[in-house]
């Protein structure tokens, strides 16, 4: 069964585009990903599932109802986490959960189970403002906050910008065990690194959705050969391979740089004498598998 | 019913933890009635005087003791000549110099005429005009007593009554404006700024998705600021009575049940207002402007209607407290019943049948 089937949205802004002629389908019980860059049109993807924005254009249903007709029965079962912290930062942990679990007709103690593996890693500090709580608790108690009232589908938009690496590792861990207890999950990233945490991603920029598919099978099914390259001196590296003649892309990704050639054509020892011939020193020219970036990065060249 | 309750002891732990709501709760509504009370008072109390006595005799002399012993002046300064008039005005110790005509006693013996010259500091008009009027009484009081010993040709007394508020006390006419201005101030300032401050923080956001009703997000939201509104009613009124001495004329229980419906619709314009703008500021700039000053200066709190240029009048009729301040003033000052206020109390229930339209088909169940 289809969580949430989207046919042919459209949303447009007085001066802007927000979403072009979206249309996906989320199973039930899977962690579907949402992955793009800062204005692709996530939140406003989001706001429209949740029945906060009214679409433009074409349909689209959460747990089989429509999202404009039958908004009223869609917020009663689904549970959503802004971008923004949207919590009561001078009431306590504890007033924040219990006034979420009231406004939903139900309580801390009855959906306790459902959100105990996150919410005790915050109850010693249940008499805290939320004001007062560092990035990482604030998330674990805006998660329990959406968690608390049993939602059948949790919408997260962006749930781990801003959150500390670690933060965002336990964060995944538990939206995974959240999964094991039937809950949809569709959450929203602007970090590619998240892709591979989902059971399939959204590729999505400009208000289109590029790609569709299960993370492993968007970095296989890649064309094309990549080459990690280092040398002395990044900066110049990367000018000299953009400079190149075989040269299709090249992006420093960490401590290298991918690059890819025209026609797939990957002639290493004459990208060799090219940058030795430029004077680059300890060139390290190794080829590697694609990861979800690579994928993300040639799909956006493609469509610009 | 539950998660309405639970809304609204939210939003009383909001108001109780907010520092600057409770002062604009709590504290300022007892200022502005001690303000009101003792410092911007039209009343004449010691006004410091100077005498400038030319003739020296017991007329002027008896004239002088009245003055000083009226509770209303005090003399503080004896002067010699006139070149001493303009020094004590420039260093402000005096508000009026009385100046006696040489031969006072002598002239009003022999031509039944003799005259005293008031000098004030008009720097104050309003002042400087109650302090002549009340040196005039005084004098004038003492001449008509003088006189009964004497046979007139004719005369025609004045005998001037001040009905409602027979000692002109400034209480009687700020008790009602305060009301108005107080409760346009928390209920409708308040309000907005609390509602649109959920919008700011993005929780509007979490509230609306949830299934809350909007109705019940806005009463819920409310409701907290109309009961602590009538808490301070009751305050006002009692504060009134106790400190200030107004006693209320008329029925107390009719009383509130118009102040409740001034709340009522105060909040309905605070709700209003909160539909139509999106940033606390904006919200606190529209009730400052749009409300309260008009609550102080365009409602017959201070300046009278009928002297105001005609398009001000029009604007004092549209404010809600003008109507306000009359059902005051006639139940509590005049003593008068319903069947008085029932003009100004349609007036007001029309505005809130309006507010309340326009809130509800302006309110969004969306974000846009």
């Amino acid at each position: 069964m289809q969580t949430v089937v989207v046919d042919n949205l459209s949303k447009s802004y007085k001066q802007a585009v927000a979403l072009k002629n979206i249309t996906f389908e989320v199973d039930a019980g899977e962690i579907f990903g949402f992955i793009g860059p800062d204005g692709a049109g996530k939140t406003s993807l989001f706001r429209i599932l949740v029945t906060l924005l009214l679409p433009t254009e074409g349909t689209a249903t959460v747990l089989g109802y429509d999202v404009v007709k039958e908004y009223k029965k869609i917020r009663n079962k689904v549970g959503y986490m802004p971008g923004k912290f949207s919590l009561y930062q001078d009431l306590t942990v504890e007033e924040n959960l219990n006034f979420f679990a009231t406004i939903f007709s139900t309580s801390i103690e009855e959906n306790y189970h459902l959100i105990k593996d996150i919410y005790c890693q915050i109850e010693p500090f249940k008499k805290r403002r939320a004001g007062a709580l560092s990035g990482g608790m604030k998330q674990k108690l805006a998660l329990s906050c959406a968690l608390i009232h049993k939602p059948e589908v949790l919408f997260l938009d962006e749930p781990t910008t801003g959150v500390d690496a670690v933060s965002r590792k336990e964060f995944w861990g538990m939206l995974k065990s959240l999964k094991h207890s039937g809950i949809t999950i569709i959450v929203s990233t602007p970090y590619m690194d998240e892709a591979s945490l989902c059971d399939r991603v959204a590729l999505i920029q400009n208000g289109n959705i590029l790609k569709i598919n299960k993370p492993d099978v968007i970095t296989t099914t890649f064309e094309k050969k990549i080459l990690a390259i280092r040398s002395s001196d990044m900066h110049k590296l990367l000018s000299d391979l953009n400079s190149f003649e075989a040269c299709d892309s090249a992006f420093l990704f960490g401590q290298t740089i991918h690059y890819t050639a025209k026609q797939n054509n990957l002639v290493m020892p004459e990208l060799q004498n090219y940058l030795t011939g430029l004077n680059h020193q300890q060139v390290e020219i190794n080829p590697i598998e694609a990861n979800i970036e690579d994928c993300f990065m040639s799909l956006m060249n493609q469509a610009s | 019913m539950k998660h309405f309750r639970g809304f609204v002891i939210k939003e009383f732990y909001h108001i109780f933890r907010d520092k600057r709501t409770l002062a604009i709760l709590f504290v300022m509504p007892i200022v502005q009635m001690l303000l009101f009370g003792y410092v911007v008072t039209n009343e004449i109390k010691d006004a410091k005087i100077g005498i400038l006595d030319h003739s020296q005799d017991v007329v002027t002399r008896k004239i002088t003791d009245k003055l000083a012993s009226s509770g209303y002046f005090i003399i503080t300064k004896v002067l010699t000549n006139e070149t001493e008039i303009e020094d004590c005005f420039r260093t402000g110790s005096v508000k009026e110099v009385v100046v006696f005509e040489p031969d006072f006693a002598v002239k009003l013996e022999r031509e039944k005429k003799a005259s005293i010259h008031l000098i004030a500091d008009a720097s104050d008009a309003n002042t400087a005009n109650l302090i002549v009027n009340y040196t005039s009484a005084i004098v004038n009081d003492y001449v008509t007593k003088e006189n009964k010993t004497v046979t007139t040709p004719m005369q025609i007394g004045i005998e001037s009554r001040m009905l409602y508020n027979e000692e002109l006390k400034g209480v009687y006419m700020f008790v009602p404006g305060t009301m108005a201005l107080i409760l346009v101030l928390i209920s409708a300032l308040l309000t907005s700024v609390s509602i649109v401050r959920e919008k700011e923080l993005g929780t509007m956001e979490i509230l609306l998705a949830s299934p809350l009703r909007p109705l019940q997000i806005i009463i819920g939201k409310v409701m907290p600021y109309a009961v602590l509104s009538f808490v301070n009613v009751i305050t006002i009124l009692l504060l009134s009575n106790s400190i200030f001495g107004l006693p209320i004329q008329g029925s107390v229980a009719l009383l509130l049940l118009e102040s409740m419906l001034f709340i009522i619709l105060s909040l309905s314009l605070g709700i209003f207002i909160s539909t139509s703008t999106n940033s606390q500021q904006t919200a606190m700039m529209i009730s400052m402007m749009g409300l309260m000053l008009p609550a102080i200066i365009l409602s017959g709190f201070i300046y009278p209607v009928e002297n105001m240029p005609m398009i001000l009048q029009w604007v004092c009729h549209i404010n809600p407290s003008t109507y306000f301040i009359i059902i005051v003033k006639n139940i509590m000052l005049k003593g008068l019943g319903f069947m008085s206020v029932w003009k100004e109390t349609l007036v007001l229930c029309g505005m809130v049948v309006f507010f309340i339209t326009m809130s509800v088909r302006k309110f969004k169940i969306r974000l846009e």
